[in-house]
């Protein structure tokens, strides 16, 4: 037996975006034990919860994740409504899925794209990444944000969706089906993709009950859970739609869930606005004035699997208490399974498998002059700049060699 | 199966450790039992009725420290919660994670956070501070006068 090595990724590593450390026991270049340690952004939420009122609450929550922000405030809304026994209108209804759904598209065309980033296959990130922006810039529209839309609240929706919005809304779906028609072909029919990802990181479905796991990291095991279906909310049982499941429990089967689940979602979001269009606008949330006694168990299907939201009320305006499980709590243990036998090299795919959430919502903003409406600066001017600073930068360091 | 009769089953097979049952409206139930039933309890949902456990929610209250253990059954969408309620002094209950890897981190976050005793857990170390919070300081417990 040879010496055994560790190999620490984290807790800042460029491979992962935040701060947690994998211990990696290797011997030679098989991982034989695998350790994780967490904590580094310990915030405290559910704590914090205690001492906000139930509105507060929604703003909260929506900032545990980066990514699918809309999964938390979601779950919180399902718990909160089946204290008060609230039925929100049918237009709320079809707001949430549709929210939803977008979410679960663009997290799913990031998660392409990071895994295309961890096998060093960048194309695919710089494609899934730039077929992500026109979803974004669909919140952007809806709700006035690109994520942490605060579109939740008690009793329904903040905003609604106007009817003339809905077409550009139908016309992006129609283009997103084609890119992912794309994507779906470039990962499905890559050798090389095949043999990165085809048998590695496998999960049994036993290894899926053991650990509880949860979302596509379950489906892709032949598990066929998810909560929008099991236990429906929101406008889901009101739509036509599939659960993908597949059998191979690899980290291709985990790819193949999540691509031809944007369609399934694409489907949903095109049904809920054909519903909303028949519909009058407004007379989307109700008034609620009190939160009753009671406990409340509330879940969502986020794209990384069921969020589960616990809130006991005291009849006052806070939560007494909130105890929050992200599905990454229960997807990220079975590394353990997924990992272990596996050399370096595939462990690190194998980790991004389950998607760890990550929170990477940068953009750059274009300034318009207020008085004549007119662009600030072009892209070509920051073309332009960048090149000078380029130039600069290059003069310099010349002068130090 | 409905709710009611799945709760009903359940606090039939364990009449003698059930100590009250509360049927919400809807696709959730709660199951009280008493601590010492808590791993036969939960070996009956896993092993033979097929439950998934979701997580477990702690709390303390001036009734002692409570913990709502929640299982789910996917095909109905029903979650059942069973419910203990541990004694303020040295509060301890057997763990489950040696029946299952699932409640592994949650257990060792609830002795970390609360001082509930995981008895028999394969490993009960801090999960979020490790080696940085002090020894028998739980933020999570309340102070009642």
């Amino acid at each position: 037996m040879g010496r055994k090595t560790l190999i620490p990724i984290g807790p800042y590593h460029p491979l992962q975006e935040e701060p947690e450390l994998f211990k990696l026991y290797c011997d030679g270049e098989i991982v034989t034990d695998i350790k994780w340690e967490t904590g580094y952004n310990h915030r405290g939420i559910e704590k914090l919860s205690e001492s906000k009122t139930y509105d507060q609450v929604f703003f909260l929550v929506e900032r545990i994740c980066g990514i699918c922000s809309t999964s938390h405030p979601f779950a919180f809304a399902n718990a909160v409504e089946e204290i008060a026994g609230i039925e929100i209108t049918d237009r709320a209804k079809y707001i949430r899925s549709v929210i939803g759904e977008l979410e679960r598209i663009h997290s799913h065309l990031l998660w392409v794209g990071l895994a295309g980033h961890f096998l060093g296959y960048n194309t695919v990130f710089m494609w899934a990444w730039k077929y992500r922006e026109p979803v974004l810039d669909l919140f952007e529209m809806i709700t006035g944000n690109r994520n942490s839309y605060a579109m939740f609240k008690v009793g329904g929706v903040r905003r609604d969706i106007e009817n003339h919005k809905i077409p550009a809304i139908r016309k992006e779906m129609s283009v997103i089906r084609k890119k992912v028609d794309l994507l779906t072909g470039a990962v499905m029919d890559d050798p090389v993709i095949h043999a990165r990802t085809k048998g590695v990181g496998v999960l049994s479905r036993q290894d899926i009950l053991d650990y509880a796991a949860v979302g596509p990291t379950a489906r892709a095991s032949g598990v066929d859970i998810d909560v929008r279906r099991d236990d429906p909310y929101a406008a889901y049982p009101l739509v036509n739609w599939k659960v993908i499941t597949a059998q191979a429990g690899d980290v291709f089967a985990k790819a193949e869930v999540r691509l031809l689940e944007m369609y399934e979602s694409a489907s949903i979001i095109e049904q809920c606005i054909d519903a909303l269009e028949k519909m009058e606008e407004g007379n989307v949330a109700l008034k609620i004035n009190d939160i009753p006694p009671g406990i409340g168990t509330g879940r969502a299907e986020a794209p990384r699997g069921e969020v589960f939201h616990f809130v006991v009320s005291d009849g006052s305006n806070s939560p007494a208490r909130h105890k929050i499980r992200a599905p990454s709590y229960t997807n990220i243990a079975t590394f353990k399974k997924s990992c272990i036998g596996q050399t370096i090299a595939d462990a690190t795919i194998s980790l991004a498998a389950v998607d760890p959430c990550y929170c990477c919502t940068e953009r750059m903003a274009a300034a318009y002059d207020v008085s004549s409406g007119e662009k600030i600066l072009s892209a070509n001017e920051l073309i332009n700049i960048s090149l000078k600073r380029t130039g600069e930068i290059r003069k310099s360091n010349a002068g130090h060699e | 199966m409905k709710t009611d009769e799945v709760i009903n089953k359940l606090a039939e097979k364990f009449s003698s450790d059930t100590l009250g049952v509360d049927l919400s409206e809807g696709r959730r139930g709660i199951v009280s039992i008493s601590p010492s039933a808590i791993l036969n309890v939960s070996e009956y949902l896993y092993r033979t009725e097929g439950y998934r456990f979701i997580i477990a929610s702690a709390l303390h209250t001036k009734r002692g420290f409570e913990i709502y253990y929640h299982f789910s059954l996917d095909p109905d969408g029903i979650i059942l919660s069973l419910h203990v309620i541990l004694s303020s002094d040295k509060p301890h209950i057997e763990s489950l994670s040696n029946m299952f890897s699932a409640s592994n981190w949650i257990e060792r976050e609830m002795h970390e956070l609360f001082g509930i005793n995981f008895l028999n857990h394969p490993n009960q170390e801090k999960l979020i501070s490790e080696g940085n919070w002090a020894d028998d300081v739980f933020p999570y417990r309340k102070e009642f006068k």
